[in-house]
């Protein structure tokens, strides 16, 4: 064997290879971070996500289950036909037993296909019924998104407007978002094999439309807007100031940019 | 309040079977989004874990008894190791796009961070310490055996065939060094896969402190078993004695590891059920319900307090038990506890995807037998490590090769541990 073949040699060799490969690495993470910085999904050119922070909020009280912000968010964004980007479930609580000393009865729930369609009269006769109501579910675009704390590669991110987003091309399917989001508002796309989930109509609002599910709702129970851009009269600025709201599972730390007016202790 | 009864809202024809109660829309799938691959996946990181750990007791604690599995252990780690990642792989929607997870890695994410935990664990640590502790062997077998296995030995001393004093002691000492960063290593590539699930706040059943710790004792009990397992069955096969002190040790290590994992485990129960949060009547229901057979029977009992009973009355009547009869318990012991821990990643990682994340409801898992996420290709990942440990005890732990007569003073002696046994049995 030639004297330059040793083991130091051999050793150094070894790093080399290795410390190219980490450099390599870091090229590639350098490149994604910057391409994060100017790609904006579907978003036009010219629009800047710095210049704007987009919130949700619902007024349970107002909705009435009609299921045409489902259909509408379906028929926008191409939602495959068992997967939903937005559903409303019903809520339905039973009297107390007489007697029992307690406040309420049992509670049931349901959203049979997302509540597409509306629901049929609940199979509890009425007597026994004390209160129901509809609670309309999307991604909560949560502050503190454990989804994208968990993506691995970082295809899905928080965008500085305050929509998280999936990156389809990116996406390598692995389902670790799904499982960390608290609100099931995730679901692996049939169809792209990636991670899918509301963007609040992403290429609508960046357009200076509405999210569809908002556009189409009838009662007014889906408030949307702009917090850096207030307008006239602006429903979000009111919701604000007239109703007092919280996002769900606040236990969780996750601070929905998702808010709910009226909710019952019995929504998770 | 868990209503169970949702169907009495709505047509039941609307409902799944295999759903009771209320779950969110998008969890209304046939099947579990992470299916049995993914059982596959935790389970055989953790052999790897355990059976270096083990190897690491005759490096570092320098516990002399166990030499004779000290080679067996380290190349069953590296064929685990090979396979690690293949359930993974399988189970990813684009697995084109793998690469994505060491190229631009988001240093958030426990799995990303698995990556590079596992390239370092695999180059930095079991390749390396395997070479070192090798390199002599490759030189002297270089030189005597021709053919394809001479090329392969040849190849495998990377032209460093420097056999003086000085070098075979800083192979001596440089495995040392290696198998001290290693333990640590091990400890951190297990870890880091019950962090993968002990991170997931979202499910009460997951999202656990304890998580990367029992992680990591299971893994520990699983390597040791496996080691057990396949030096007892190795020795079956060449029809060789096994030596007893090694086996009779390996079986005091496997059993108060077993007691501290047993213990952690039971301890994780014991504050769940007294702290009672949210989500502890679904995991009562889950316990007694839908997880009945594999956690109270498969882990539990068969998987823990039985191997348990039989190792422990073990350690107290080891003399007057005949050696057969030691034997035989100690192979049953291990294959149970190999079960147990199966049992106990199924539990982990089915039993957290059993019950909606409304705590409202519960969905099922019956698994495919076919298909890319069932019976046949995780049965088919589970027996690929052992197709791979045959090769490579085949070409590195064979009997005819000629083992070391001088042993250089400093450097770790090699009996080799077949040959060693069948003279001194």
């Amino acid at each position: 064997m030639s004297e330059n073949i040793n083991r130091r040699n051999v050793l150094k060799n070894l790093a080399g290879i290795v410390g190219g490969i980490l450099a390599v690495a870091a090229g590639r993470t350098c490149k994604a971070a910057v391409q994060n910085v100017f790609a904006n999904a579907a978003a036009p050119k010219g629009y800047d996500p710095t210049k704007h922070k987009w919130l949700m909020a619902l007024d349970v009280d107002r909705c009435i289950g009609c299921g045409l912000c489902v259909e509408a968010c379906k028929a926008e964004n191409s939602v495959p036909q068992n997967n939903f980007r937005t559903w409303i479930e019903r809520y339905v609580v039973t009297r107390p037993k007489a007697d029992s000393g307690e406040s309420r009865g049992e509670t049931f729930v349901d959203s049979p296909n997302g509540g597409m369609g509306g629901f049929k009269p609940s199979l509890i006769p009425k007597e026994d019924i004390l209160k129901s109501f509809f609670v309309p579910k999307l991604c909560n675009q949560c502050e503190n998104s454990p989804c994208s704390q968990v993506c691995p590669v970082g295809a899905t991110f928080e965008s500085p407007d305050g929509v998280v987003l999936v990156d389809k091309n990116y996406c390598i399917g692995c389902g670790f978002c799904i499982q960390a989001c608290p609100y099931g508002c995730r679901f692996l796309n049939p169809e792209t094999h990636t991670a899918d989930k509301c963007t609040m109509c992403y290429h609508r609002i960046t357009r200076g439309l509405r999210p569809a599910c908002v556009e189409i709702c009838p009662s007014q129970a889906r408030i949307f807007g702009d917090l850096k851009n207030p307008i006239p009269d602006d429903p979000i600025q009111q919701f604000i100031e007239n109703k007092k709201s919280q996002g769900l599972k606040p236990h969780l730390g996750t601070k929905p940019r998702v808010r709910y007016a009226g909710l019952d202790e019995e929504v998770r | 309040m868990i209503s169970m009864n949702a169907d009495t809202l709505t047509n039941a024809a609307e409902i799944l079977p295999q759903i009771q109660g209320y779950v969110y829309p998008n969890e209304r799938t046939l099947h579990p989004l992470w299916s049995v691959l993914i059982v596959v996946y935790p389970y055989v990181t953790g052999l790897v874990a355990g059976a270096f750990i083990m190897a690491s007791l005759v490096r570092v604690l320098n516990v002399k008894a166990l030499e004779p599995i000290y080679r067996l252990a380290l190349l069953t780690a590296l064929a685990f190791m090979l396979c690690a990642t293949l359930p993974l792989l399988f189970h990813l929607g684009h697995p084109e796009r793998c690469f994505e997870i060491m190229m631009t890695p988001h240093f958030s994410s426990p799995m990303a961070m698995f990556g590079f935990v596992y390239a370092w664990y695999l180059m930095a640590v079991l390749l390396l310490e395997l070479w070192f502790d090798y390199r002599r062997d490759f030189v002297e077998w270089s030189k005597t055996e021709s053919g394809l296995r001479g090329m392969i030995y040849r190849a495998f001393t990377l032209g460093v065939t420097d056999l003086s004093e000085p070098a075979l002691r800083l192979d001596a000492r440089m495995g040392r060094i290696i198998s001290v960063v290693g333990i640590p290593s091990a400890f951190l590539l297990h870890g880091y896969v019950g962090f993968i699930f002990g991170s997931i706040k979202a499910n009460p059943w997951w999202g656990n402190v304890l998580m990367p710790i029992i992680f990591i004792l299971s893994a520990v009990v699983s390597g040791m078993a496996l080691c057990v397992f396949t030096y007892m069955f190795l020795c079956w096969a060449r029809r060789v004695t096994t030596d007893m002190r090694c086996l009779d040790l390996m079986a005091s290590f496997l059993f108060y590891a077993l007691i501290i994992d047993a213990t952690v485990e039971g301890l994780d129960w014991l504050h769940r059920l007294y702290s009672a949060e949210e989500g502890i009547d679904v995991l009562r229901s889950l316990a007694s319900g839908k997880l009945f057979y594999t956690l109270l029977i498969g882990q539990a009992m068969i998987g823990t307090l039985v191997p348990l009973l039989a190792l422990g009355s073990l350690q107290l009547a080891r003399k007057w038990v005949s050696e057969v009869n030691r034997r035989r318990m100690y192979f049953c012991a291990s294959a149970l506890i190999l079960l147990g821990v199966l049992a106990m990643r199924w539990n982990v990682v089915i039993g957290g995807q059993l019950f909606s994340k409304s705590l409202r409801g519960f969905m099922s898992y019956k698994m495919e037998f076919a298909g890319h996420e069932g019976w046949w290709l995780s049965l088919a990942l589970l027996i690929l490590p052992f197709i791979i440990l045959t090769v490579l005890i085949k070409y590195f732990l064979a009997l005819d090769l000629p083992t070391i007569e001088n042993v250089v003073p400093g450097a770790m002696p090699h009996p080799h541990p077949m040959e060693t046994h069948s003279q001194a049995g």
